[in-house]
């Protein structure tokens, strides 16, 4: 079992400025053991990316309540290949139909949050899904 | 304690004292939990009476239309007439909003509330490179004098009362107003509505901002100064709680950081040469009505009480008008949960008795489904309706602030009002509400609030209905129909805003914008400059980049 401490990046791609939940969410991981940056508002998919370079991040959680998750989240995603970040969790939350939920899980976003949820099993989520793919990785090796 | 209470009624039963016999059994008692507490996690005692109200009648409440106004504003309150009905409403494109706008008028709204896009609270045209993907989603997209016209287009501009909710550029979308009912022919000064205008706690909670604190403040003593001549019955600012409650501050904070906000205007409006009394009048109020039903309609009553003693006795305003708070309120967004939706419809309608309760002069209830999405006709309809049957049905609007002399809600008012005195205090002592701003000190309080409640609620201490206790297995899927913007607004609007580009008269706009930078280099009001490059079709966008470049860009302190 892996001892490296899991390292998040919460993002507020776009122009909206809900940042209550990602806050939260944030101080949360940090409170479970893990290393958050948090990139604070009105981002850019390129500089999302950007910060989750120089971060190595393993995690990028992304967190959308203006109704452009549809645009803003696909867009991250492929900052984040261009800059050869594939590999990192892809996951987010806000107010985000189901649907739409549906649509950007199949787009590469392993899983989003919706209102309501625990950050306990946010947190929870992600490490369960980092000892996966850390333990996958140690198989390949 | 008055003497009558100490000793309370003799009990034919027993010796001892009936206060200390009720005291033994609460104590002996087994209770639902061990402590009890409001939503904003302010303990609670089980019982309330005159030891905890001292009050002076004349003093502390008053008569409705008199200092210090804890009974409410007006002589008559909802005798003389209703609150206004005012749904917040924008989507899509500016057509499409007026459509909205006219359906509610036709359901007996009374009053607009206009929702704008992020790109236009931002500053931003519809076809700037930040825009993409945010055109219409969570309202409507203005980026000229000419999508304002369509918005307001067979609305009677001299007749409806229109409030706005933008504040970084208010002042350029005030101005794209003013020009439009001078296009409809109406003069300025029959135009009625609010800006919100309050960019203050867009620095502490909503974070729409466009230049940073300080020319932020000279635009709005701008407006502020231009409407007291030209624009007389328009509400220059709506001094905003909402949002900082909404982002998760407590009932307490959220009165006491608003106020703090209001009196850093009015000096600043001082500061600027202007009377108190010119302006103060036109200063107005927007509180959120949150689940906890008395906190609230204490909160309402200890902010109109705290005002006008500021306003009389610190900054020595002689018209009556200038110490009311008059306030709109909407429900609380934060309460609604996306777990068994249609519950969201009662707690809207909770939220809305306790804003009567507390004498509002507008609201806002929110609709069942906006965990999801924008609200569809047949739910704001529900919403608009659950006001409608307060007022119509309910028979509270016929005696005014009905709770007063209750003992729990004159000592939650009381209570409320001193945690505020506290917190301008401590403002005081960090330098004053810019210096809270630039340090995040109001930000981080927010966010410690938030993180407090958020925990309570993860250990259920707090109780939401859905999400930590009455769970269904499916409760959470969507069993409603959405409301969804369709992604042709945005090619649409980029389409409108190119042609419009083309047909103005190039030269005339680009000599307007440079006016506007001379503007900020001096002293002369943006507000006028603004109103003329609205008539020179210049863009929301365009003005908004002059006054970038010349103020600046705020760039948020880190708080996490």
């Amino acid at each position: 079992m892996s001892t490296r401490r899991i390292r998040v990046l919460i993002g507020k791609p776009g122009l909206d400025g809900h940042d209550r939940g990602a806050k939260i969410v944030a101080t949360a991981l940090r409170d479970a053991g893990m290393e958050v940056v948090y990139t604070g508002l009105h981002q850019t998919p390129e500089m999302i990316a950007e910060v989750a370079v120089q971060e190595d991040v393993d995690v990028v959680g992304l967190s959308i309540l203006s109704g452009a998750h549809l645009s803003l989240f696909p867009r991250v995603r492929k900052e984040l290949l261009a800059r050869d970040m594939g590999h990192v969790v892809l996951t987010g939350g806000g107010i985000i139909p189901a649907e739409d939920v549906a649509s950007l899980e199949q787009q590469g976003y392993a899983k989003l949050f919706g209102p309501g949820t625990r950050t306990e099993d946010i947190a929870t989520w992600i490490q369960a899904e980092m000892q996966r793919r850390w333990s996958d990785e140690g198989a390949a090796r | 304690m008055t003497k009558q209470a100490k000793r309370g009624p003799v009990s034919s039963t027993s010796s001892a004292d009936p206060r200390a016999l009720w005291e033994a059994e609460l104590a002996a008692a087994r209770l639902r939990g061990a402590e009890f507490s409001t939503v904003s996690q302010s303990p609670l005692q089980a019982l309330y009476g005159p030891a905890e109200a001292p009050l002076d009648y004349e003093r502390d409440l008053g008569y409705p239309g008199q200092f210090p106004f804890t009974r409410g504003v007006h002589p008559t309150m909802y005798r003389g007439r209703l609150w206004t009905m005012r749904q917040f409403a924008g989507f899509g494109s500016a057509q499409q909003t007026n459509e909205r706008f006219k359906y509610l008028l036709g359901l007996g709204q009374t009053g607009l509330s206009t929702a704008f896009d992020f790109p236009t609270l931002m500053g931003y045209d519809s076809d700037h490179a930040f825009a993409e993907g945010e055109v219409g989603q969570v309202g409507v997209a203005i980026s000229s004098l000419e999508d304002m016209q369509r918005l307001m287009d067979g609305i009677p501009m001299a007749e409806v009362s229109t409030s706005m909710t933008i504040n970084g550029p208010a002042p350029i979308l005030l101005a794209f107003y003013i020009a439009c009912g001078e296009r409809q022919g109406v003069d300025p000064r029959e135009l009625r509505g609010t800006v919100q205008n309050d960019i203050l706690k867009e620095f502490q909670a909503q974070h729409a901002w466009l230049v940073p604190p300080i020319p932020a403040l000279r635009m709005i003593t701008d407006v502020m100064g231009y409407c007291a001549e030209r624009v007389p019955q328009w509400n220059t600012i709506s001094i905003s709680g909402y949002h900082i409650r909404e982002a998760g501050s407590t009932a307490a904070q959220e009165l006491a950081f608003t106020l703090a906000n209001g009196m850093e205007y009015v000096r600043r409006g001082v500061a600027a040469g202007l009377n108190v009394d010119d302006f103060a009048p036109r200063l107005s109020f927007f509180f959120d009505s949150h689940i906890d039903f008395f906190e609230e309609i204490a909160k309402f009553r200890a902010a109109r009480r705290i005002w006008a003693r500021k306003l009389r006795d610190e900054f020595g305003a002689k018209d009556p008008r200038s110490w009311m708070v008059r306030f709109h309120t909407q429900t609380a967004g934060v309460t609604l949960t996306a777990q068994q939706p249609e519950n969201n419809i009662v707690r809207t309608a909770f939220e809305a008795l306790a804003a009567v309760l507390g004498g509002t002069q507008s609201l806002h209830t929110n609709s069942m489904d906006e965990t999801y999405a924008l609200p569809t006709e047949k739910a704001v309809k529900i919403a608009l309706r659950t006001q409608q049957l307060i007022a119509e049905e309910t028979e509270v609007a016929n005696v005014i602030d009905p709770l007063a002399g209750s003992y729990f809600v004159e000592a939650e008012t009381s209570r409320l009002e001193q945690e505020a005195l506290a917190t301008f205090a401590e403002i005081e002592r960090r330098g004053g509400v810019v210096a809270c701003i630039d340090s995040g000190w109001i930000q981080k309080e927010i966010h410690r609030s938030a993180v407090l409640y958020q925990r309570a609620v993860e250990l259920r201490r707090k109780k939401i209905v859905g999400v930590n206790c009455y769970e269904e297995p499916d409760g959470d899927a969507t069993p409603l129909e959405l409301h969804r913007i369709d992604a042709s607004v945005e090619t649409d609007q980029r389409a409108r805003l190119a042609d419009l580009r083309r047909r103005r008269d190039g030269a005339r706009a680009r000599r307007e914008l440079e006016a506007i930078r001379a503007a900020c280099r001096s002293r002369e009001n943006l507000l006028a400059r603004f109103v003329a490059a609205a008539h020179a079709d210049c863009t929301l966008g365009e003005i908004a980049d002059v006054l970038r470049q010349e103020f600046g860009i705020y760039k948020e302190p880190k708080i996490l």
